[in-house]
């Protein structure tokens, strides 16, 4: 019997297809994720908007709070590391959560390096703004990857400038001759095994979602029709107005994003979306997407 | 029945209005295979609050193995495939905790957990034979899908 294994690891990504992963930072938010239908919790201490609002250093929840969530519901719970912080990574591993994010979210903990994520038995995910990100994190280990958006924003530009930077640049190698992948796996900084079997398949070895932006049921539908193939919304639920039926719409949204009738019903009398920013009036130096590169 | 999250699944094939017309179209003998949640929504029983479909004479045990950690892949004997055991793949698995006459165990762990039945046109896999290239369960599937045996 082996655990911990690549097809394990990958396995779990690809039964969350499909789905919506909610952020939530309290047993009482977990139990309407799941009862709205969410394939998943991210247990956090708090939502990216409060991170960015608040400022400092923002570090792996505590434990305590884990345990909590985990105890309150019985789908997945995934828990946020900080970039390269493997000492996180293990403890978070001890508490034997499903599935950890090495997340921009957080403040990076190592600014040359990601965590060499094979020496786990817990599958990863991480964020990527284009396919040499997402091929550089796939070989450090992750079985699952997300585009990094700009969390916390409720803006949904950034997510999909990313997504449609990775599915352009698959279409890209998937026509490209094989004679010239080398000079491809060069100009985007990717090891050359991934980028040949991109080509070879077509499309990417694990499981892609959207993340970073997603405020409406209309954000999530957008996102699955660009190529992802579920989402992570972080604040867009716990700070809509009414979080109870916006969790249930975004779940509609996604499983029906090819049918706007649907969309159309489950977005109705929502009330309020979270408050939105604008992303050029963020100063760069706290643009979260730009961490971990 | 594909795997994942299954109150996800049974949350919207209720509120889609799909219980009741699978329900039905099982019990009329289309052929149906479940993979790991697949397999809760086949068995009798309420997990997680939502109520499977109950067309197999079965209860099952959600998240049988523990969390992703405790996921694993087991070489497993399937009788009716041949004597080379199956790669089976366990991701948050259920397991078989209670079969009725009708219902036909295919495969045990070790342990004697059983992870794999049929009844009649139904088939039931704790384990996720579409993550590998050993396509000797759906072989399976397709020949019982297509003999003439009747309905459960």
């Amino acid at each position: 019997m082996n655990k911990g294994t690549w097809t394990t690891k990958t396995g779990l990504a690809r039964s969350l297809k499909g789905g919506v992963i909610m952020d939530v930072t309290t047993p009482e938010q977990a139990k309407i994720a799941e009862d709205a239908g969410a394939c998943a919790v991210m247990a956090l201490e708090r939502v990216p908007a409060d991170i960015r609002a608040d400022g400092g250093v923002a570090r792996m929840a505590d434990p305590n709070i884990i345990l909590a969530i985990r105890k309150a519901v019985s789908i997945p719970v995934m828990a946020k590391c900080r970039i390269g912080h493997f000492a996180e990574a293990q403890v978070l591993e001890a508490l034997e959560v499903d599935f950890i994010d090495e997340s921009e979210v957080l403040t990076p903990a190592d600014e040359s390096h990601h965590i060499w994520k094979h020496n786990f038995k817990v599958p990863f995910v991480c964020g990527c703004r284009d396919l040499g990100e997402a091929l550089r994190r796939i070989a450090e280990g992750a079985a699952m990857i997300r585009t990094k958006g700009e969390a916390g924003t409720g803006n949904i530009v950034e997510a999909v400038r990313h997504m449609r930077a990775v599915q352009g640049e698959i279409h890209r190698l998937w026509a490209t001759p094989v004679d010239e992948l080398i000079t491809e796996a060069k100009r985007i900084g990717a090891p050359i095994e991934l980028v040949k079997q991109v080509h070879d398949a077509g499309g990417l070895m694990v499981v892609n979602f959207a993340a970073g932006g997603i405020a409406t049921p209309a954000d999530a539908a957008l996102m699955m029709q660009l190529g992802a193939e579920g989402v992570f919304v972080g604040s867009g639920i716990f700070k809509s107005s009414d979080p109870q039926n916006m969790a249930k719409a975004i779940v509609e949204a996604v499983t029906h994003y090819q049918d706007p009738s649907i969309v159309a019903e489950s977005s109705r009398g929502l009330g309020s979306a979270m408050p939105g920013l604008e992303i050029s009036s963020i100063p760069r130096e706290e643009l979260l997407a730009a961490r971990g590169e | 029945m594909p795997g994942g999250e299954s109150t996800t699944i049974l949350k919207l094939m209720q509120k889609f209005n799909l219980a009741i017309p699978l329900k039905e179209l099982a019990r009329s003998g289309l052929p149906i295979w479940g993979t790991c949640a697949g397999m809760i929504c086949l068995a009798k029983g309420v997990y997680n609050g939502m109520e499977g479909l109950a067309v197999m004479d079965m209860s099952v045990k959600r998240n049988a193995f523990g969390n992703q950690i405790n996921s694993f892949e087991s070489n497993l004997p399937i009788p009716p495939l041949g004597d080379e055991p199956f790669p089976a793949v366990f991701i948050r698995a259920p397991f078989i905790e209670r079969a009725g006459p009708r219902v036909e165990i295919l495969a045990r762990l070790p342990e004697g957990t059983a992870v794999a039945a049929r009844q009649g046109k139904l088939l039931a896999t704790a384990f996720h034979p579409e993550f590998t290239s050993d396509l000797r369960v759906h072989s399976y599937f397709l020949k019982m899908a297509t003999s003439p045996e009747r309905r459960q």
